[in-house]
């Protein structure tokens, strides 16, 4: 018997820790768990390749297959009208760039007002509660109309009429009031022994809030706050129906020229140039956070 | 040194070995465990009394030694855990009930769930030991409306409704007031008196001498001297068993 056999072995073994051995039986058990480890190992690799495959084979041979691969990877198309493309997103970068830290402050501002217990901002959690209920209820799509022609309807002095500007706050307010959301939820699962202790310390209520609650929260929320910020990359588009030429309307543009969709193709690769890194570079943070504070 | 494995032993570990990188736990680890011992690990923080406990129901895997529970080779890399983890029962030193859980459904879920006890059945027999332990008004309040008495209570009695071969207790009462502790302890003396088989941790010298039937005292991740209460608390052999004692009584 295996129990038998690990302590035949272990008789000769000395007790002192430094030229400790491992056992025949431990060594055995490492055999078993390599061969279950290689088992694993060949069973993912086989099953990704089938199923991959698979998907592969049912394109290829689907009777319509020429004709899309035309249609949508044209690669004289992708090459054609990259230059545009490449021209209308760094329209969408700018947008998202200049977005994503304000809206991360307004909702912060917001979930940090409807959380407070101060009498004296009674009618401004008011306001941050209507705004959070309103703006994310109405279709972005609606906001941006509502800004981008609105605002200049005014006709007033001092304000904004480029239609990348005013696009870009419809965004920041509608994605303010989902971030507020996801920054307040982060806010409670802190547990009250947290502000217990650091208000026992003697800091303030902001104190508190900055120095204790708000570095603990802000790391659990980083993957929905992610998916939030991911989306409002792909919403940039959204400015393309008020006449802006962005990356996705430059593609629907060379489209509508050359009866090719290729171009959509290339938008979405630009799209994703940008969220798979920023994913993986949050993955990273949060990996390295939690090596310094756990050690593993 | 190790001896050959004893058949009527419900838990036997020998020559238990687990490090976490360079730092090596536990060393050498030899114990037998008879149906019906109660078994006290006495030592101080760092020890490697936790760890020791944590091994035993594979909540940590170890880096060398054999683990047998009832016969068979529980270390074996082929065993499903759950097998073990179903027929032992581990009360931790913070209580770890769930929070979303009533107090009933705190001690149903393992039955219901894990072993397919009907849910009537279930909260009967928890219902049941619920009241022998003091807590029959609380089966439908939350964990955080209870003390840390009362908590710790419920705890024992969800480890409890699993019928566990064998319990594990990990300084259940270190994380409760003085005042608290008698509460718990009782319960634990009970199940004692009953013929639970029982391995714990624990601080509270005056109740491992009462009800151990062995005292372990671990050192510096290695099991120094085990004996009887009697002896380990009236006539050391070890200077450092001396030491902790003279230090903790």
């Amino acid at each position: 018997m295996a129990l038998h056999d690990g302590l035949g072995a272990r008789a000769a073994v000395s007790t002192v820790a430094s030229d400790w051995t491992p056992s025949a039986r431990e060594l055995e058990r490492r055999a078993v768990r390599r061969r279950l480890r290689h088992r694993s190992i060949l069973i993912a690799v086989g099953i990704t390749v089938v199923v991959f495959g698979a998907l592969w084979v049912v394109t290829v041979t689907s009777p319509g297959w020429p004709n899309v691969k035309t249609t949508f990877l044209s690669s004289h198309d992708a090459k054609a009208s990259f230059h545009e493309i490449a021209k209308g997103f760094w329209i969408n970068v700018r947008m998202f760039v200049v977005a994503e830290p304000l809206i991360l402050v307004l909702a912060i501002l917001v979930a940090l007002t409807r959380n407070s217990v101060t009498p004296w901002l009674t009618p401004v959690r008011f306001v941050a509660i209507i705004y959070t209920d309103v703006f994310r209820g109405l279709p972005s799509l609606l906001v941006v109309y509502l800004l981008v022609f609105g605002v200049p309807a005014l006709e007033l002095t001092g304000l904004p009429t480029s239609r990348v500007v005013l696009g870009t706050i419809a965004l920041i307010l509608c994605y303010g009031a989902y971030v507020a959301e996801v920054v307040r939820a982060g806010i409670d699962s802190i547990h009250p022994s947290q502000i217990s202790s650091a208000e026992a310390l003697g800091l303030s209520r902001t104190q508190t809030t900055v120095h204790v609650v708000l570095p603990q929260a802000l790391r659990r929320m980083t993957p929905p706050l992610i998916n939030d910020f991911v989306s409002l990359q792909k919403d940039t588009c959204l400015v393309a129906s008020v006449g802006v030429f962005e990356g996705l309307f430059a593609a629907q543009d060379y489209g509508n020229y050359h009866f090719n969709y290729t171009p959509f193709l290339v938008t979405g690769l630009f799209f994703l140039a940008m969220t798979i890194p920023l994913a993986r570079f949050t993955d990273w943070l949060a990996h390295r956070a939690r090596i310094r504070e756990r050690g593993r | 040194m190790s001896t050959m494995p004893d058949p009527s032993a419900l838990l036997q570990v020998q020559n238990l070995r687990k490090s976490y990188g360079e730092n090596v736990v536990l060393h050498d680890i030899d114990l037998t465990v008879a149906k019906h011992d109660v078994i006290c690990l006495i030592g101080s923080s760092g020890s490697g009394k936790s760890t020791l406990l944590r091994c035993l129901n594979l909540l940590e895997g170890i880096d060398d030694g054999v683990i047998a529970f009832d016969g068979r080779e529980i270390s074996d890399p082929l065993i499903d855990p759950r097998d073990v983890r179903r027929r032992i029962g581990m009360v931790f030193q913070a209580y770890n009930l769930f929070p979303h859980l009533s107090v009933l459904a705190n001690c149903t879920l393992a039955p219901v769930r894990v072993a397919g006890v009907a849910k009537a059945e279930a909260e009967q027999r928890a219902l049941a030991l619920l009241e022998r332990c003091g807590l029959a008004d609380k089966a439908t309040a939350y964990p955080d409306q209870l003390s840390g008495g009362q908590q710790q209570r419920v705890a024992l009695v969800r480890a409890l409704c699993t019928d566990p071969s064998l319990l594990l207790l990990d300084e259940i009462t270190a994380a409760l007031d003085p005042e608290l502790v008698g509460e718990v302890l009782e319960i634990v003396r009970a199940e004692a008196v009953g013929g639970m088989t029982m391995i714990l941790a624990t601080h509270e010298m005056a109740f491992a001498r009462d009800v151990a039937t062995q005292v372990c005292f671990l050192h510096e991740g290695r099991i120094l001297e085990q004996g009887p209460p009697e002896q380990i608390f009236t006539a050391p052999r070890e200077a450092r068993t001396r030491e902790f004692l003279q230090r903790v009584l």
